[in-house]
C-alpha cells in the first residue's frame, strides 16, 4: 500500500519545490547520413531526425501527465557534425539549417551536435565546421554547438583554445541584436562525454547505438527544502540528507527514462545525476550552498560545500538508476541560477572563485557574461585554464562564456526563460597573449598513462 | 494498475461526489479513500484501479484538472509507479 505521507511528500516536491525532469534527450546517430553531396546529406539528416524523433514530444507529454511530473525539455543530440560533413566540400552551415528545421518539425526546443572533437588536432572538416559556428548559430534558433579541445589522454590543443577564443567573440558579435545569444549556445569542453543529455554541450558519441534515450534530472529546490528542515544537522547528516533526496529525485529520472524508452522503442541509455538550476525562485544550487551555512554563494567555504553537495548527489543517485552517465553532478551556470545571479551582482562571487568551484563539481565556467571588450586571447586563456582543471583531474570541464558586446561591468544581458539573465562579471585585465600565441599541444599529464 | 488522485483546496459541498463521478464515467474503480478537513482545507487522497480505464490516463488527468479549476481545487492524477519508485527500494 502506498503511504499517505509518501504521496504528500511527492506532491510537495513537485508543486512547491520545483522537482522536475530537466530533459529527455534522444541521441541519434547521423553516421549513415554521410554523403559527398551536402544537399543530399542535409535531406538524409532531416529525414533521419524527423523519423526517429517524431513521437518524442508526444510521448514526453504523455508521461508528464501520467506521472504528474513536469518534463521541462525534450531535446535531440546528434553525431558531431564535423564527422558527417567531413566528406563534403565547403561550409557545413547547410547541415545546421537542416538540423534546425528538423528540430522545429518535431517540436524540440534545442538540438545539439554541431560539434567537433579536436583535442589532438584538426582535420580539414573540423576546421570548416569551427569556422562556420558564428554563422550557424546566428542563422538558426535551435542548434547548439560544442568543441572538445582537450582531454586527460590527449592533453590540450592550445591552437584550438586560441581559435575558440576568437570564435566565441565572433558568435557574440554575430548575434549582438539578440543579446549575444549565439555564444550561450556554444560550449568548449575538455573531456567531453558521449552521452550528455544537457544543452548546449550534448552530442551523440560515435560509440553509442543508432538511437538512445538519456535523461537529466533536476531538483535543487527539493535538496534545499530538505536541508532547511534540519537546521541543526552536522555536516555528516547534511551529506546523508542530500544523498536520500538525490536518491528519490534520480529514481523518478530512471522511471521516466525507462518508460520513454519502452514507448519510443529505443534503448535507454543513462540518467545524468544532476542538480540543474533554473532562474525560477526556489530552484537554485547557490541557495543550497547558502542553506548549508554560507552568507552568500562565493564566500570562503563555497568550494568545500559544493564538493560535499556534488559527492552526496552522486552517492545518492548512483543507487537509484541502472546506468549513470553524462556530466553527473551539480551545475553552476551563473545566469540560470537566481542565487548565483544575486551573488555575482553583489560581488560575492567572482570568476576566479567560480573556476575553483569547477574543480569539484559537474561542469565548468557556465553562462558567465564577460565585458564586451574582453579579447579573444583572454577568452582563449580562460578556456585553457578551465581545460587544465579538467585534464589534470580526469573530469569534464567546459567554458560557456558570453562576451556582452558593447557592454561593461555594471550592465547585464537578459535572455529570459531558462537561460536567465547574467550580470557582466569583472575579468582580470593582464594579457595572456604571448602564452596563447605559442600554439601547439599541452602534453597529457603523467597519470594519463594508465595502461 | 492503480493511480492516485489527490485533491487539495477549500472545503465545499460535493467534492468527493464530483471527483468520484468523473472516475465512474471513465471506468476508474475507487478502491480506497482517505479524506480530512483541517481548518477549512479539504485534503483527499483516492486510490483508483485504472486497469479497465476507458480513456488514456493522461486524458483522465486533464479531465480532473479541468474539474479542479472549475471548483477552485488542485487535483493531481499520478500513476502509482512514481510513488513506488521514489519511496521503495
Amino acid at each position: 500500500m502506498i503511504n499517505l505521507s509518501d504521496i504528500l511528500e511527492t506532491i510537495r516536491m513537485i508543486q512547491d519545490e520545483c522537482l522536475d525532469i530537466r530533459t529527455i534527450t534522444m541521441g541519434i546517430s547521423l553516421l549513415d547520413c554521410i554523403d559527398t553531396d551536402i544537399s543530399r546529406a542535409c535531406s538524409k539528416v532531416y529525414d533521419k531526425i524527423t523519423q526517429r524523433a517524431k513521437d518524442l514530444v508526444r510521448v514526453g507529454e504523455e508521461i508528464e501527465k501520467e506521472y504528474g511530473i513536469p518534463i521541462i525539455n525534450k531535446r535531440i543530440s546528434v553525431t558531431p557534425i564535423a564527422m558527417v560533413s567531413a566528406a563534403c566540400e565547403g561550409s557545413p552551415v547547410m547541415l545546421a539549417r537542416a538540423m534546425d528545421e528538423a528540430a522545429s518539425a518535431v517540436g524540440v526546443n534545442l538540438i545539439g551536435g554541431y560539434s567537433a572533437l579536436v583535442q589532438k588536432g584538426f582535420s580539414a572538416g573540423d576546421m570548416r565546421l569551427i569556422e562556420s559556428i558564428p554563422q550557424a548559430l546566428s542563422e538558426t534558433s535551435r542548434v547548439c554547438s560544442s568543441v572538445n579541445i582537450g582531454s586527460t589522454k590527449a592533453g590540450i590543443n592550445l591552437d584550438a583554445c586560441r581559435i575558440m577564443g576568437r570564435i566565441i567573440r565572433q558568435t557574440a558579435e554575430a548575434t549582438v541584436d539578440s543579446s549575444c545569444f549565439g555564444a550561450a549556445k556554444l560550449v568548449v569542453f575538455c573531456n567531453s562525454v558521449d552521452d550528455n543529455p544537457f544543452m548546449a554541450g550534448a552530442y551523440h558519441g560515435v560509440g553509442e547505438p543508432d538511437c538512445i534515450i538519456n535523461v537529466g534530472v533536476s531538483g535543487p529546490g527539493v535538496v534545499r527544502a530538505a536541508l532547511a528542515k534540519n537546521p541543526g544537522a552536522d555536516i555528516n547528516e547534511i551529506s546523508n540528507i542530500i544523498k536520500t533526496t538525490a536518491y528519490k529525485i534520480t529514481r523518478v529520472g530512471q522511471l521516466v527514462g525507462v518508460t520513454a524508452s519502452q514507448r519510443l522503442g529505443v534503448p535507454f541509455g543513462i540518467v545524468d545525476l544532476s542538480l540543474a538550476p533554473t532562474p525560477q525562485v526556489g530552484d537554485s544550487v547557490a541557495h543550497i550552498l547558502e542553506e548549508i551555512g554560507l552568507e552568500q554563494c562565493g564566500a570562503p567555504g563555497t568550494t568545500a560545500a559544493l564538493a560535499l553537495l556534488n559527492d552526496a548527489v552522486k552517492k545518492g543517485g548512483v543507487m537509484a538508476c541502472s546506468s549513470v552517465g553524462g556530466l553527473s553532478g551539480a551545475f553552476i551556470p551563473v545566469s540560470e541560477d537566481s542565487g548565483m545571479i544575486a551573488a555575482a551582482k553583489s560581488g560575492a562571487l567572482c570568476i576566479e572563485k567560480l573556476e575553483a568551484m569547477t574543480a569539484v563539481c559537474s561542469v565548468g565556467l557556465d553562462m558567465i557574461v564577460l565585458p564586451g571588450d574582453t579579447s579573444a586571447d583572454t577568452i582563449a586563456a580562460i578556456i585553457a585554464d578551465e581545460a587544465a582543471i579538467g585534464m589534470v583531474n580526469s573530469k569534464t570541464t567546459a567554458v560557456r562564456v558570453i562576451p556582452a558586446i558593447g557592454r561593461d561591468v555594471g550592465e547585464e544581458l537578459d535572455w529570459g526563460g531558462l537561460f536567465g539573465c547574467g550580470p557582466v562579471m569583472r575579468v582580470n585585465k593582464m594579457s595572456p597573449s604571448k602564452f596563447i600565441s605559442r600554439g601547439g599541444q599541452i602534453p597529457a599529464p603523467l597519470h594519463s598513462l594508465k595502461n | 494498475m492503480k493511480a492516485v488522485i489527490s485533491v487539495i483546496g477549500k472545503d465545499a459541498v460535493g467534492i468527493l461526489a464530483r471527483v468520484s463521478a468523473v472516475c465512474a464515467e471513465h471506468n476508474a474503480n475507487v478502491t480506497e479513500v482517505t479524506q480530512s478537513v483541517l481548518q477549512d482545507v479539504f485534503a483527499m487522497v483516492m486510490l483508483v484501479d485504472i486497469s479497465a480505464l476507458s480513456i488514456p490516463l493522461a486524458e483522465l488527468s486533464d479531465r480532473m484538472s479541468e474539474l479542479g479549476k472549475s471548483m477552485g481545487l488542485s487535483i493531481y492524477v499520478m500513476h502509482e509507479d512514481i510513488f513506488n519508485t521514489m519511496h521503495h527500494i
